[in-house]
């Protein structure tokens, strides 16, 4: 990328300069998370879950490599391995717990950073790459965090897998044979866990990859702003170090906080009591749930409860369920407003309030709940209407509201007039 | 082209769900909500059971927990395993390795016969885990009407409500309510089950282990082995059971906690101190609109 204005990397000794010629690495972080990196001056707190989710990635990495060095992903010793863990490993409790309460925090922080987007229309153009990147990063997510719980060879790690990998039988004509392929036999077992654990060990690095082409491209254009206003002049950018760093610090500090608390205090309250009993193909739990997580998109994939025509009802939730996330890809040609922040979108504002975030909610609490009415009537209903908010109701909004007034600029945002905007009187660097 | 098409997309998706609406809608209006059922109605959460071990600070109390292995052993042992605990575990309730091996010794384990090579039972060593009372799950299967009891170890994990859930099965045994036989003349318990509000389906294979007062004899100093002491004595053991590390776990979080607290607050004056030449003098006019 660059604004004119970036500050350019100076090696300051001999090895960073013998650095610089050879594998300018340095440079590399000082353009990419350093002070050569210019950002809009006014981020929010909102801004702070992408570093936060980096550093969930790598915390599930460095906790998921030492479990794999005592796990054993076989499926007569998994559950006993996973025990051996928790009971004989040194801290074994400590790393698994941090691993299966990772991925909740992963979640969350991913989920906060998504709707981030939602509001401030972070997919629009220029930033169309950067958007579709995330949801690939997300789709990767929800494959590896499912293949994980399946590890320890619950009841709900069975059952779980036995569901989802079902999904793939709704398939006409080609779908029992690909699933068959996929489990590598007629039900899951030992081979379906192995190539799980397996693709579960790989699919993080293959995250990595993806974050960083995400990362790069978000470098292109620069950081999106909670006023949606490009950048027009130095005077509404700050170099990302000192400034962000340090805010990211204090966002990683409240984030450790809140995890930590979970971690040692309420380890199990986002697992389910089952996945402590062994797997067990003969005895059916009595309600199968995923990991909460994947609450929404269950409860989209059980809302279709009748055949549409030809399509059997289990297709149709099938379809649903894949499409509910496919339609984020094609957010940025959906939304043509030219405004971007929701903060100058009073139409669009209401529906994001109003509409999204309860049809989330109701989703996301019937997706736990069984499948019973009037579950199943509720996450029909919020079903139809998140189909409606992301086809029909971005596309036309878009077209007949009429946007509130926005700042001439970033600077103009923050400090009320762009005159005073002088950001190199103020900081002596 | 891509709005169009995304909105023909949504709308098929809209009325496809909402046909499936229409349909549970006009079942809903005929039909009503789903029958009422036994276990809807009769169905009780768990009462709630306070042990040592609850809370940011809990800890097992050793000699409580000590109590509740007494009664596994005596009671419980002789239907339900409990695989993933060792002998040497039982150092963790405060036995010395003496009394440790004294403990293993007084359990028979599969094992060989050095001379022969033919399987033989001899006394447990620390290193041993605890003995399933049955040979296979077919004989489990057998000796109880085809009900293969639990292994124990994770009992306190595996149900929602945990050690307070154990406690309210054992003391939940009771004849079945008139009223339910009232409501629900189907729903009679079917004779080898027995009724308890606590469990699932409200009727359990399992016979009530603990039926009187002094069923499990305790030693000098220890409380009187009432069915509720026993019970509770042995909840506080299977929540010892299904997480040794438990109190470990509570002691290492508060230094954690604590670290964390500290250097949040620092990293927040740092930025404070970072921001503050860049921060604006007056308030944002339009930077922060509150959203309706």
């Amino acid at each position: 990328m660059s604004f004119p204005w970036a500050r350019q990397y100076e090696p300051t000794n001999g090895l960073m300069k013998f650095l610089d010629e050879k594998l300018p690495l340095p440079r590399l972080v000082y353009d990419a998370i350093g002070a050569g990196y210019p950002v809009p001056r006014n981020l929010s707190y909102m801004w702070n879950f992408g570093v936060l989710a980096g550093f969930c990635l790598v915390l599930q990495i460095i906790t998921g490599v030492v479990l794999a060095m005592h796990y054993a992903p076989n499926s007569l010793v998994a559950f006993s391995s996973t025990e051996h863990i928790m009971r004989d490993v040194n801290w074994g409790w400590l790393m698994r717990y941090a691993h299966a309460n990772g991925a909740s925090f992963f979640f969350i922080v991913v989920y906060l950073h998504i709707f981030r987007g939602f509001f401030y229309s972070s997919y629009k153009a220029p930033r169309e790459m950067i958007w579709l990147l995330g949801v690939v990063i997300f789709l990767l997510m929800m494959a590896t965090a499912f293949m994980g719980y399946v590890l320890p060879w619950g009841q709900m790690s069975y059952w779980g897998a036995k569901v989802i990998t079902g999904l793939f039988g709704a398939i006409p004509l080609v779908g029992e044979p690909i699933q068959t392929w996929l489990l590598g036999g007629f039900a899951p077992d030992n081979a379906a866990l192995n190539r799980f654990f397996s693709l579960h060990f790989l699919l993080p690095f293959v995250i990595a990859g993806v974050v960083i082409l995400h990362i790069w491209a978000l470098h292109i254009p620069g950081s999106s702003n909670p006023t949606g206003v490009e950048i027009k002049t130095e005077a509404d950018t700050i170099p990302f170090h000192p400034y962000y760093t340090a805010k990211d610090g204090y966002g990683l500090g409240v984030f450790l906080l809140i995890y930590c608390a979970v971690l040692f205090y309420l380890p199990n309250y986002m697992g389910h009591p089952d996945n402590y009993i062994e797997a067990n193909p003969l005895s059916t739990p009595a309600h199968i749930v995923p990991e909460w997580y994947f609450w929404p998109f269950y409860a989209i994939l059980r809302a279709f409860t009748s055949d549409f025509f030809i399509i059997p009802a289990k297709l149709m939730g099938v379809l649903a369920m894949f499409s509910a996330i496919l339609v984020w890809f094609f957010l940025p040609w959906l939304d043509r407003s030219p405004v971007r922040s929701g903060h100058y979108r009073p139409l669009f504002r209401k529906f994001f309030w109003f509409g999204l975030i309860p049809a989330m909610a109701v989703l996301f609490y019937c997706g736990g709940a069984p499948a019973e009415e009037p579950f199943v009537m509720l996450s029909q209903l919020a079903t139809a209407y998140y189909f409606l908010h992301f086809l029909v109701i971005l596309p036309l909004v878009s077209s007949i509201e009429k946007p509130e007034p926005l700042p001439y600029s970033i600077t103009e945002a923050v400090l009320g007039t762009d005159k005073q905007a002088v950001l190199g009187e103020n900081t002596a660097a | 082209m891509i709005r169009p098409i995304g909105i023909l997309a949504g709308l098929f998706f809209t009325l496809a769900v909402l046909w499936s609406f229409a349909n549970g809608a006009w079942i809903a209006a005929t039909e009503g909500l789903g029958e009422a059922t036994a276990e809807h109605e009769f169905h009780r959460a768990p009462e709630p059971l306070h042990l040592a071990s609850d809370g940011v600070f809990g800890k097992f109390d050793k000699a409580q927990v000590q109590r509740g292995y007494q009664v596994y052993k005596e009671v419980c042992s002789a239907c339900h395993s409990l695989k993933f605990v060792a002998f040497r575990d039982l150092a963790q309730l405060g036995y010395n390795p003496a009394q440790v091996k004294a403990a293993a010794a007084s359990w028979q384990v599969p094992g060989v016969d050095p001379n022969t090579g033919e399987a033989n039972m001899r006394p447990g060593l620390p290193t041993d885990y605890f003995p399933s009372p049955y040979p296979n799950k077919i004989a489990a299967a057998a000796a109880n009407n085809n009900a293969i009891p639990p292994d124990l170890s994770l009992m306190a994990k595996a149900r929602h409500g945990g050690a307070a859930y154990i406690h309210s099965l054992l003391t939940g045994f009771q004849p079945q309510p008139a009223e339910l036989l009232e409501k629900f003349p189907a729903a009679k318990t079917p004779p080898g089950l027995h009724y308890n509000p606590y469990f699932a389906n409200l009727n359990l294979a399992m016979a009530p282990p603990l039926v009187s007062e002094g069923q499990v004899t305790y030693g000098p100093g220890n409380p009187k082995p009432t069915i509720d002491q026993m019970s509770t004595d042995v909840s506080a053991f299977l929540a010892w059971t299904a997480e040794p590390t438990l109190a470990k776990r509570h002691q290492t979080g508060w230094p954690v906690l604590g670290f964390l607290l500290i250097a949040t607050i620092l990293a927040y004056l740092a930025k404070q101190q970072i921001w503050a030449a860049v921060k604006p003098k007056k308030k944002a006019v339009t930077g922060s609109k509150s959203s309706d």
